[in-house]
C-alpha cells in the first residue's frame, strides 16, 4: 500500500516527464540518424574516392567506439575548441551520428545486394546514374535495410539513457534522482524498467507496421 | 598542440591500466553469458513450454532494459536488498553477464535451429539421450556457426562496458574523465579513451575472425556480413 | 528489294578488353531502318559486350558508333538522350522489383522523358495491350512468370518509342514453353517494321524473322549473310561446326523446307 502510493504520487510524475524528455529525444534522433544513414551510404557506395574514404572513416570511428565516449567527446570534449551544446541538443548529435553509422552500414549492404541488372535497365532506359539510385536503387535497398534499421531504431530507444550520462535529464536520469533522495532503488528502476519495455514495444510495433505497408507482392 | 601530446603521454599508463579492468570485465561478462547461453538456448529448443516460457521471459527482459537502468537497477537495487555487497566490478561482470546471456542465448538458438533437426533425429536413433546428443553432436556445429554473431556480442558488450562509468567503477571512461577534469584537456583525453576502444574493438574482431578461419569445418561456407 | 533504305545504326571497328582478354576484336556492322539482324555464336564470343558497347552501358576501347547519323561515341553529355533512342532487352528482364508491371512501363516515360502522369499511363496502357499483358498491369515482377516478365521489359523498352531495339539473349533464361510468347512479340515487332539487333540461339526464329544473320566467334565476325544461305550453305567450316553443334543441342533442324 505505501509502495503504491509512493510509486503513484511521488515516482510517477518525475517519470513521466522524463519520459517525455526521452521521446522528444527520438523524435528527432532517429528520423537524423536514418537520413544521415542514407546519406553516408550513398557517398560510401556512389561517392568519388576521398568521400568514400571519408564515409568509410566516419563508420569505422563511430561504430568502434562506445556511445558514452562520443557524448563525452561532444559535451565535455568540444567546449576546449569553443563549441557549446545543451545537455539536449549533445546528445541528440550523439545519437544521430552514432546510429547514422550503424544504418549506414545496413543500408550499404542492402544497396550492394541489388543485381547490377537493375541499374543497367534503368540507365539502359536513359535516366542518369542520379535518377536510377533515387527512383529505382534506393527504394529497393531501404526495404531491404528495413530489418536491419528497425534493429538499430530499437537500440537507440534504449541508449537513450546515456543521455543522463551528460546531464541531460531524461527517463533514466529523473529516475536516478527521485532514487536518490527517497533510497528506493528497486521500486523506482523497475518501474522505469517497464515503461522502457512498453516504449520497446510500442516502437516496435510501429516498424512491424511500417515494415508490411512497404512489402513489395510476392517477394519473400 | 604539443601540451595535449604532452597530457595524453602522461595520462597514457594510467589509461591502460583502465583497459585492462575493462578487458577483465569483457571477458568475465562474455564467459558468464556463453556459461548461461548455452544451456538457454538448449532449454528453448529441445526444453518443454514452461522452461522455454521462462526462458523467453528472462531474454526479453534483459534485452528489452536499458544497460544503465539494469546497471542503477541492480546495483543500486536489487544487490542491496538482496544483502550483497559486491564491488563495482563484480557488478559489473554479474549484469553485462546476465544481459549477455540473453543476447547469446539467441544467437546459439539461431545457430541450433539452421542446423535442422535432422542431426538430432540421427543421434537419437543412435540411441543417444536428447542430452549426449546436444552435448556431443549439436553444440560443437551450431558453435562454430555462432562465431560471426558473437564476434559482434563482443564488440557490443566492449562498448557497453564503458556504461560503468556509471557506477563508478574505474575504467577507461571514469579514469579518462579523472584526468581530463585534472589536467583541463577534454578533447585530447576523451579522443584517446575512443582510440583505446577502437584498438580493442577492431583488434578483438579481428581476432575472432582468425578462429573462425581455424575452426571451420572444410566445405561449409559461411557467407557472413561483417556487423560490428 | 530494299534500295538505300536509311541507316539507323552504324558500328565501326569496336574493340574491347577485359584484362588481357580482347572480347571484341574489331565489329563492324550496320542496320537498316526496318531491319532485323540477328547475332549468333558460342558464348564468349562478346554478344552480349557488343550490345552494351552499343548503348555505352560498356566504354569500348575503340571504335565508333553512330545512331541516325549522329556519332554516339564518346558523347558523355548527351548519353541519356542516345539511350532514350536505343532500347535494350535484357536476359535477365532486369524488371524494376519494386514496381508493377504498368509502373515499371510507365517510369521511363516520367521521369526521363517528362511526360504527365495521365498522359504516360494511357501510353503504358497501350504497351502493355501490344504485348498482350493489359490483364496483368497491376501485377508485381514477383507474381509474373518468365515469359510475362521478359514481355513487360519489351513494353517498357517499346513505351520509349526507340530508333532501334537490342536484344541480348532475350529467351535464353526462360523455361522452353515461354519461350514461344516472346518470340511471338519480337516477331510481331519486326513484322511491323521495328529496327532491331537480336542476339540468340533461336535458330528457327532467326530464320523467319532476320534480314541478315551475322555469326560471330571469337571477337570477330566471322560470317554474314541473309539466312537462307547462312543456314543452308554457309562458306566458312567454322559456321558450319557450329550450326552443327546448335542443332545436335536443340534436336531442330536447321534446313527446313
Amino acid at each position: 500500500m505505501n509502495v503504491i502510493y509512493f510509486i503513484k504520487d511521488i515516482v510517477l510524475p518525475p517519470l513521466l516527464e522524463g519520459t517525455l524528455v526521452t521521446i522528444k529525444l527520438l523524435i528527432l534522433s532517429i528520423p537524423l540518424g536514418l537520413l544521415l544513414g542514407i546519406v553516408i551510404a550513398g557517398g560510401r557506395v556512389y561517392g568519388n574516392k576521398i568521400i568514400s574514404f571519408l564515409c568509410a572513416s566516419y563508420t569505422i570511428f563511430f561504430r568502434g567506439t562506445p556511445l558514452l565516449v562520443q557524448l563525452f567527446v561532444i559535451y565535455y570534449g568540444l567546449p576546449s575548441i569553443g563549441i557549446y551544446f545543451s545537455p539536449f541538443v549533445a546528445a541528440v548529435v550523439g545519437f544521430v551520428l552514432c546510429s547514422g553509422a550503424y544504418h549506414s552500414e545496413y543500408i550499404r549492404g542492402a544497396i550492394q545486394s541489388i543485381k547490377s541488372g537493375q541499374m543497367m535497365a534503368a540507365e539502359a532506359l536513359g535516366m542518369s546514374k542520379f535518377k536510377a539510385v533515387i527512383y529505382i536503387i534506393f527504394p529497393q535497398a531501404l526495404r531491404r535495410a528495413l530489418p536491419g534499421c528497425s534493429n538499430e531504431i530499437v537500440y537507440l530507444v534504449k541508449y537513450s539513457s546515456l543521455a543522463f550520462m551528460v546531464t541531460c535529464i531524461e527517463l533514466t536520469g529523473a529516475g536516478k534522482i527521485i532514487a536518490t533522495r527517497y533510497f528506493r532503488y528497486t521500486e523506482v528502476f523497475l518501474v522505469i524498467g517497464i515503461i522502457y519495455l512498453l516504449m520497446v514495444s510500442v516502437v516496435t510495433k510501429l516498424l512491424s507496421i511500417v515494415e508490411k505497408k512497404l512489402k513489395i507482392p510476392g517477394l519473400g | 598542440m604539443t601540451e595535449d601530446f604532452l597530457a595524453i603521454y602522461e595520462a597514457l599508463p594510467y589509461l591502460l591500466r583502465g583497459s585492462l579492468v575493462t578487458i577483465g570485465l569483457v571477458g568475465g561478462a562474455l564467459a558468464l553469458g556463453l556459461a548461461l547461453g548455452i544451456p538457454m538456448a538448449i532449454g528453448q529448443v529441445y526444453g518443454n513450454k514452461y522452461i522455454a516460457g521462462l526462458i523467453s521471459f528472462y531474454v526479453w527482459f534483459f534485452r528489452g532494459l536499458p544497460v544503465l537502468v539494469l546497471l542503477f537497477l541492480f546495483y543500486f537495487g536489487l544487490f542491496t536488498v538482496l544483502g550483497l555487497d559486491l564491488s563495482a566490478f563484480t557488478a559489473g561482470i554479474l549484469v553485462l553477464g546476465l544481459r549477455s546471456a540473453a543476447y547469446q542465448s539467441q544467437i546459439f538458438r539461431g545457430s541450433i535451429q539452421s542446423l535442422g533437426e535432422g542431426h538430432m533425429l540421427a543421434a537419437l536413433s543412435l540411441g543417444m539421450s536428447k542430452s549426449k546428443a546436444a552435448w556431443h553432436i549439436i553444440l560443437p556445429q551450431a558453435l562454430r556457426i555462432s562465431i560471426p554473431g558473437w564476434s559482434n556480442e563482443y564488440s557490443i558488450i566492449l562498448k557497453d562496458s564503458a556504461v560503468t562509468y556509471a557506477i563508478g567503477l574505474t575504467e577507461i571512461m571514469t579514469r579518462g574523465n579523472f584526468i581530463s577534469t585534472r589536467t583541463f584537456k577534454p578533447m585530447p583525453i576523451f579522443l584517446t579513451c575512443a582510440l583505446i576502444f577502437l584498438i580493442l574493438t577492431y583488434g578483438g574482431i579481428k581476432f575472432l575472425s582468425l578462429l573462425e578461419k581455424k575452426v571451420k569445418i572444410p566445405g561449409y561456407g559461411t557467407e557472413r556480413e561483417e556487423i560490428y | 528489294m530494299q534500295k538505300d533504305k536509311a541507316i539507323v545504326l552504324k558500328v565501326e571497328d569496336i574493340h574491347k578488353k577485359y584484362g588481357n582478354v580482347e572480347v571484341l576484336r574489331g565489329i563492324s556492322f550496320e542496320v537498316k531502318k526496318g531491319e532485323t539482324k540477328v547475332i549468333i555464336g558460342p558464348s564468349g564470343s562478346g554478344k552480349s559486350t557488343l550490345l552494351r558497347c552499343i548503348n555505352q552501358l560498356t566504354i569500348p576501347d575503340k571504335g565508333r558508333i553512330w545512331l541516325e547519323n549522329e556519332e554516339v561515341t564518346h558523347t558523355k553529355k548527351n548519353i541519356t538522350q542516345f539511350r532514350q533512342k536505343i532500347g535494350m532487352v535484357f536476359q535477365d528482364f532486369n524488371l524494376f522489383d519494386h514496381l508493377n508491371a504498368l509502373r515499371n512501363v510507365e517510369i521511363g516515360l516520367i521521369k526521363v522523358r517528362g511526360m504527365g502522369k495521365d498522359e504516360a499511363r494511357q501510353k503504358a496502357l497501350e504497351e502493355l495491350k501490344q504485348v498482350g499483358l493489359e490483364e496483368q498491369a497491376h501485377l508485381y515482377p514477383a507474381q509474373l512468370s518468365g515469359g510475362q516478365k521478359q514481355r513487360v521489359s519489351i513494353a517498357r523498352t517499346l513505351a520509349m518509342d526507340p530508333s532501334v531495339i537490342l536484344f541480348d539473349e532475350p529467351t535464353s533464361a526462360l523455361d522452353p514453353e515461354l519461350i514461344g510468347e516472346v518470340l511471338e512479340v519480337i516477331k510481331k515487332l519486326a513484322l511491323n517494321g521495328m529496327t532491331m539487333a537480336v542476339v540468340t540461339h533461336e535458330m528457327g526464329f532467326a530464320r523467319s524473322v532476320a534480314n541478315e544473320v551475322i555469326f560471330m566467334e571469337d571477337g570477330k565476325i566471322v560470317d554474314q549473310g541473309p539466312p537462307r544461305k547462312l543456314f543452308t550453305n554457309p562458306e566458312h567450316v567454322r559456321t558450319k561446326k557450329f550450326l552443327y553443334k546448335i542443332t545436335e543441342l536443340y534436336g531442330r533442324a536447321v534446313e527446313e523446307k
